[in-house]
């Protein structure tokens, strides 16, 4: 059954939920909050942004009415899948005084087990890219691991794309093509509401199998291609990843660095938003008594001061220097760390900067200014 | 009746490498006005075998955590010592603990110096100020494999004579006869000190060594570790013959936190010690 398409009605989206909440998943995905599309708990079709749309650009994103009842017709918010299976904010042990000397008691707290509604493709490489980063070096997060593990991914190919995604560039979309559970794509045409569900797994079939379907024509697939392929023409922006790394390593002096450093609020916010980001810090505190302490885990991010901080001062002590780290990180050493570019190309990081920094942006600059010298040396 | 025996799911005992070991305090020596050396261990009696230049993180009850280098002897595993400057929010109090007081281990972290694959060759060590400490373990290792290395040269840098770490046993390595030890001070007072003035630098063009087959190992503040690899060029050293010791902030020291990223390097898992051909790019460049 695996690789195998199936029709799905509008109306028997509900069904899916119930299957999954029957097996037991925490049903979370998209739903509107504080004019946001954002990931939370999902209950019933309901709750998510049935008819809704946003607009995105740099620095700017509205939700707006759509003129159809689509259920997923927008693309990726503030939220990333990341806060549940690297959540922002974690406990990692208590400890208790006894004497002169302390317990401690790791938390081992059984996790959540969550069915994810609505990973787009991008999301579903951020979820591989964090993969490798946790669980596939010399240390393991037992906490990310744990919850990894028993997540239930229900994909969504894209047909439409947003202002700021770039997911052709780094070749992480529109279409889900592995590690989902389920993929849908949806189609409204006339009065037709359907979805397209292709199997990615037994536990996708199995599902799916709690929920009336019929088998997909050929016709049926090729309006979902179709309709995929028409997201995939129309990205919002573009970034060429040509030997991106030796390109940003050759340029960690670039005067690009100074200018984009007069812009950047060091916010953080694009590395909040990242769906790959995964810089933690860890608080120590007590109790008043003094008798308890306890380890507590934060998302961190390497645009405030404190991050690179060593006795005397910090490391990366200007604007420049934290931009520049965050930029050549994504793009350049995270492939020597991980083998992957850190990068997938959802857009987050341009829409919800502030002042509307883009990172495709900020790339073309530094090739176009090398390509110009190149060209004036050419003669 | 017959049982159908389920395959069942294996979950990996590990000790989380996030949890501190407590650790009792049984020695303390103060070193200088701010530097203390510690010797701890475990409450349950556990051995602490490590390589020389690795370094553990620290944990004090409700204060925090730092990461610090082993500067006792790998041969004695049953102790593990540490020395200490107190000049943080959590090295300050750490460096007030008395014997009997109990701190929490986590380690040990990190790469090491190169002293078996440096068997066979000459060896300098050049430290700067408390980078004395991460090198100690790998003095210790060559002292006590003595016959398997040629020449032997310490070369060692303090800002005055009172910052100088470990005077008794540098006194007792400058009696030896199988070993240079050169010693400077950034500046003193005549009454005080009669030996070399200067940075630590000064002391690299009259070390004894064979260029071509010597390792060395050089760990102090960044701008001493630079001026030391251009003299050590300047003698016909390679750039894979250099080692160094990088310091960077660090929260997890299991490369998963982020902070101690250096170019691609994470300085918890890839160093804290690098061959420095493999840094060069990077070294020296400005808030990298």
């Amino acid at each position: 059954m695996i690789g195998e398409q199936f029709l799905v009605e509008r109306r028997d989206l509900q069904k899916l939920l119930d299957a999954l909440q029957k097996k037991g998943y925490e049903t979370v995905g998209p739903t509107i909050r504080e004019g946001a599309i954002v990931y939370g708990p999902i209950a019933s079709v309901e709750d998510l942004p049935i008819g809704w749309t946003d607009e995105q650009d740099g620095g700017r994103y509205r939700l707006k009415r759509r003129e159809d009842s689509a259920v997923f017709g927008y693309v990726v918010g503030p939220h990333s899948w990341k806060r549940f299976l690297h959540p922002p904010v974690l406990s990692l042990w208590k400890a208790r005084r006894n004497g002169k000397g302390f317990e401690v008691v790791p938390n081992n707290a059984e996790p959540p087990q969550y069915a994810f509604i609505g990973v787009r493709s991008c999301e579903l490489h951020a979820i591989f890219i964090q993969d490798r980063v946790f669980t596939n070096g010399k240390f393991t997060d037992p906490h990310y691991q744990a919850r990894r593990q028993k997540i239930f991914i229900v994909a969504v190919n894209c047909v439409q794309a947003g202002g700021t995604c770039f997911c052709v560039s780094m070749k992480t979309g529109p279409r889900a093509t592995v590690g989902f559970d389920l993929a849908l794509t949806e189609i409204l045409e006339g009065q037709r509401h359907y979805f397209v569900a292709e199997v990615g797994t037994e536990k996708g079939a199995e599902i799916l199998r709690s929920v009336p379907t019929k088998p997909a024509q050929p016709s049926d697939i090729q309006i979902a291609e179709d309709r995929v392929a028409r997201a995939a023409r129309q990205m919002g922006r573009h970034l060429d990843t040509t030997n991106i790394r030796e390109l940003l390593y050759r340029n960690l002096e670039h005067p690009r660095w100074d200018e984009v450093a007069t812009r950047c609020l060091n916010c953080a916010n694009c590395t909040m938003v990242c769906p790959t980001c995964f810089c933690t810090t860890v608080e120590d505190v007590t109790d008043l008594t003094g008798t308890e302490a306890e380890r507590v885990r934060k998302w961190d991010s390497c645009f405030t001061l404190d991050f690179s901080y060593v006795h005397g001062g910090s490391v990366r002590a200007s604007a420049r220097a934290r931009y520049r780290q965050w930029l050549t990180h994504k793009l350049a050493s995270w492939i020597d760390q991980f083998g992957t570019s850190g990068c997938v190309g959802c857009g987050r990081c341009i829409t919800w900067c502030p002042v509307g920094i883009d990172i495709t942006e900020e790339v073309r600059a530094i090739r176009q200014s090398e390509a110009a010298q190149l060209s004036e040396r050419g003669g | 009746m017959a049982v159908t025996l389920k395959p069942q799911v294996i979950t990996e005992v590990f000790t989380d490498p996030m949890v501190p070991v407590p650790y009792r305090v049984r020695r303390v020596r103060r070193e200088t006005a701010d530097t203390f050396t510690f010797e701890y261990e475990a409450l349950d009696g556990r051995r602490f075998p490590f390589a020389p230049g690795q370094f553990n993180m620290l944990y004090l009850f409700g204060v925090g955590e730092v990461p610090i280098s082993i500067s006792g002897d790998p041969a004695h595993p049953e102790l593990l010592v540490h020395t200490i400057r107190a000049v943080g929010t959590v090295t300050k109090p750490l460096c007030q603990a008395k014997p009997g007081d109990i701190i929490g281990v986590r380690g040990p972290f990190g790469s090491s110096w190169p002293v078996r694959e440096a068997a066979g060759n000459d060896i300098v060590i050049v430290a700067g100020g408390v980078g004395l400490a991460p090198l100690r373990p790998a003095i210790y290792y060559i002292l006590n494999h003595r016959g398997e290395y040629g020449r032997v040269v310490l070369l060692y840098g303090a800002r005055t004579p009172g910052d100088m770490l470990y005077k008794k046993e540098l006194a007792e390595w400058r009696g030896r006869f199988d070993l240079q030890v050169e010693v400077t001070v950034d500046a003193a007072r005549p009454d005080e000190w009669q030996g070399n003035v200067g940075v630590v630098t000064t002391l690299i063009p009259r070390a004894h060594f064979d260029p071509h087959h010597v390792t060395a190992l050089v760990c102090g503040p960044e701008i001493m570790m630079r001026f030391t690899i251009l003299e050590l060029q300047k003698r016909g050293l390679r750039d894979d013959q250099i080692y160094i010791s990088m310091e960077r902030n660090m929260k997890c020291a299991i490369a998963l936190c982020g902070h101690c990223q250096y170019g691609p390097h994470f300085v918890c898992k890839d160093g804290p010690v690098f061959r420095f051909d493999r840094v060069k790019e990077i070294f020296g460049r400005r808030e990298i």
